[in-house]
């Protein structure tokens, strides 16, 4: 056995059967979009790869992506990602408390500088001097300049830290800023969602382990292989959809014969995440499988993009429910109310201007 | 006596373009706004006997290649075309334009008779307020093929993808897509209306120019 114990060697410690880690492997591959001659290449970097050192940290956030995480359905995830990979310091999971968990930080820092990776969970104050969120009696924004200068690259995990979700909602009093804002140059991961998926969570890391670089990411800068399709393209009401058929309310027959939530608000057209395909639970459910319609949580500003069961947002600066729709048929009433005083006043205004002309053209055309 | 004289305004390809123009605008907005709030059809039959929503659907995306590339078209004649199809018709440059565009307002909002207009293309009020809808056209094909671009796997629409993150994700798109087609529909009606009032101030023919193209000025003596 190597000094420094590789995952492999973990897992067997833990009593895990060489059978086992070989599923787990193929499990975990199949969800990171990896084809199936990429196997061998993550079975070999789980034999000799030693622990990634991890920081996990919380900030402005209500853990739900660690619960999510550690719910994950297949137990090494859980056991050995986070057990053996990430405890070097996590508030929430670490035994070490106070002065013994800020120390543990720092020699994780120091030792593998340029080498650990970072994960952040929650978003960043920046309002007053980010005194709205400090741990150890240092602001979050100085924690992440300072572990985000050694690190070799970031994960973002939820929506707080990839795009601010609830603290960034309108009017946003701390000034909540997601780490991509922050920190500008070292590689991020983008992995949204309230809280994202276990499964995208574990494909994530286990991705960066396995090929030591970041995964494929789109524009925003989540992992194509978790969030290139729509919550709609893999939805399995989706025919109901093309067919127009849809859930008028939810007490009504369409909904009972599962019907699209379209009109209920779904989010699943704008929203990407892999809900529809990996699904929640052991992939027992989802939302729309339940009866509801997706909120979009993985999407930006979700919270300020509601009602949730409306199609349509509420229109910024009027009242709750007034959407564009209100708003244009308003406008478009007043325009033509407009129009008709415009066409009377126009007639009584210049009648004598428009008689004279008549009565010049006649006498032009010599009539 | 007046003299009055004809003047070959509108060419053809400008006439095409305007009536091309109105059919895909008035099929875009309505087909949008069925897709934004679809009607309610309580029906039984399973989802595989139906594909409406579908189609209305493809008759929006087909309906927006012609609106766009109508859109370019119009724009390439804003070079090639006489010069009151020109772009500089559009855009008040001179001193002179911005004179005429108070001319305009009082005639059109004070209902007061001024000089007589001189302009026989656009007027120049007119001419601004089209470049002004040219930028909602533009608007409206970057964020209608932007949220188009993630069902796509063509090029084309994919030029456009970068306006989803720019905008903070589809929702946001979708919201101000649908929005600014509003602005399409109060365009259509002050527009339209206009057109009555300045043939019936004016009498130059200008309701018929877009059908044959010409309009009536009068003779400078």
């Amino acid at each position: 056995m190597s000094e420094v114990p590789t995952i492999y060697e973990h897992m067997r410690m833990k009593g895990y059967s060489r059978r086992d880690f070989l599923k787990f492997c193929a499990w975990i591959t199949a969800f990171m979009g990896v084809e199936a001659s990429g196997l061998g290449k993550v079975v070999r970097a789980m034999e000799t790869k030693p622990r990634l050192p991890v920081v996990w940290f919380h900030f402005q956030e209500c853990t739900c992506c660690s619960e999510s995480f550690i719910r994950s359905s297949h137990p090494i995830v859980a056991d050995i990602i986070l057990d053996k990979i990430s405890l070097d310091y996590t508030e929430t999971l670490q035994a070490a408390a106070g002065f013994q968990a800020e120390e543990a930080l720092h020699q994780t820092m120091k030792k593998y500088k340029g080498q650990y990776l970072m994960l952040v969970e929650g978003s960043v104050p920046l309002g007053e001097d980010g005194v709205f969120c400090c741990i150890g009696g240092r602001t979050a924004l100085d924690i992440v300049k300072e572990a985000a200068a050694g690190a070799k690259a970031i994960i973002a995990w939820g929506s707080c830290a990839s795009n601010g979700c609830i603290q960034a909602a309108r009017p946003n009093p701390t000034q909540a800023t997601p780490v991509h804002k922050i920190i500008t140059d070292k590689p991020i991961i983008n992995v949204p969602g309230c809280p994202p998926i276990a499964e995208v969570m574990a494909g994530t890391i286990v991705h960066l382990l396995a090929f030591d670089r970041i995964p494929q990411l789109d524009g925003l800068g989540r992992p194509k292989a978790f969030y290139s399709r729509r919550v709609h393209d893999t939805c399995y009401r989706r025919p109901n959809y093309d067919a127009g058929l849809f859930v008028e309310s939810f007490d009504d027959e369409n909904a009972r014969r599962g019907y699209c939530l379209y009109k209920m608000g779904c989010r699943g057209p704008v929203t990407y995440n892999s809900c529809g395909v990996i699904k929640w639970n052991n992939g027992v459910s989802y939302p729309i499988q339940s009866g509801h319609p997706c909120i979009g949580c993985s999407e930006e500003s979700f919270w300020d993009n509601g009602p949730f069961y409306q199609h349509l947002a509420s229109f910024p600066g009027f009242g709750i429910e007034t959407t564009a729709d209100d708003i244009g048929l308003a406008v478009g009433a007043v325009t033509v109310a407009g129009i008709a005083a415009h066409a009377i006043t126009t007639n009584i205004k210049r009648k004598n201007l428009i008689n004279q002309e008549i009565a010049e053209s006649k006498k032009e055309g010599g009539e | 006596m007046k003299k009055i004289k004809r003047v070959y305004v509108w060419e053809i390809p400008v006439r095409f373009y305007h009536w091309l123009n109105f059919l895909s605008v008035t099929t875009l907005a309505v087909t949008g706004y069925l897709i934004g709030s679809p009607l309610a059809i309580q029906n039984s039959a399973e989802a595989s006997f139906s594909y409406w929503f579908g189609t209305l659907r493809f008759v929006h995306f087909v309906a927006a290649f012609v609106f766009f590339f109508n859109f370019l078209f119009r724009i390439y004649w804003g070079f090639a075309g006489n010069k009151y199809a020109n772009w500089k018709s559009f855009i008040p440059l001179s001193s002179k334009a911005w004179k005429e565009m108070l001319e305009v307002l009082k005639l059109d909002i004070f209902l007061r008779k001024g000089k007589p207009l001189r302009s026989t293309g656009h007027n120049a009020l007119a001419g601004l307020t089209y470049f002004i809808t040219f930028l909602a056209f533009l608007f409206q094909s970057v964020t209608g093929f932007g949220m188009y671009s993630a069902m796509s796997n063509s090029f084309f629409p994919k030029l456009f993808a970068w306006i989803v993150p720019l905008m903070g994700g589809d929702f946001a798109v979708r919201q101000w897509h649908h929005a600014m087609m509003w602005v399409f529909v109060i365009f259509a009606i002050v527009h339209v209306y206009l057109v009555f009032y300045h043939d019936y101030v004016e009498g130059r023919g200008i309701i018929s120019s877009m059908g044959g193209g010409w309009k009536f000025v009068e003779k400078k003596d």
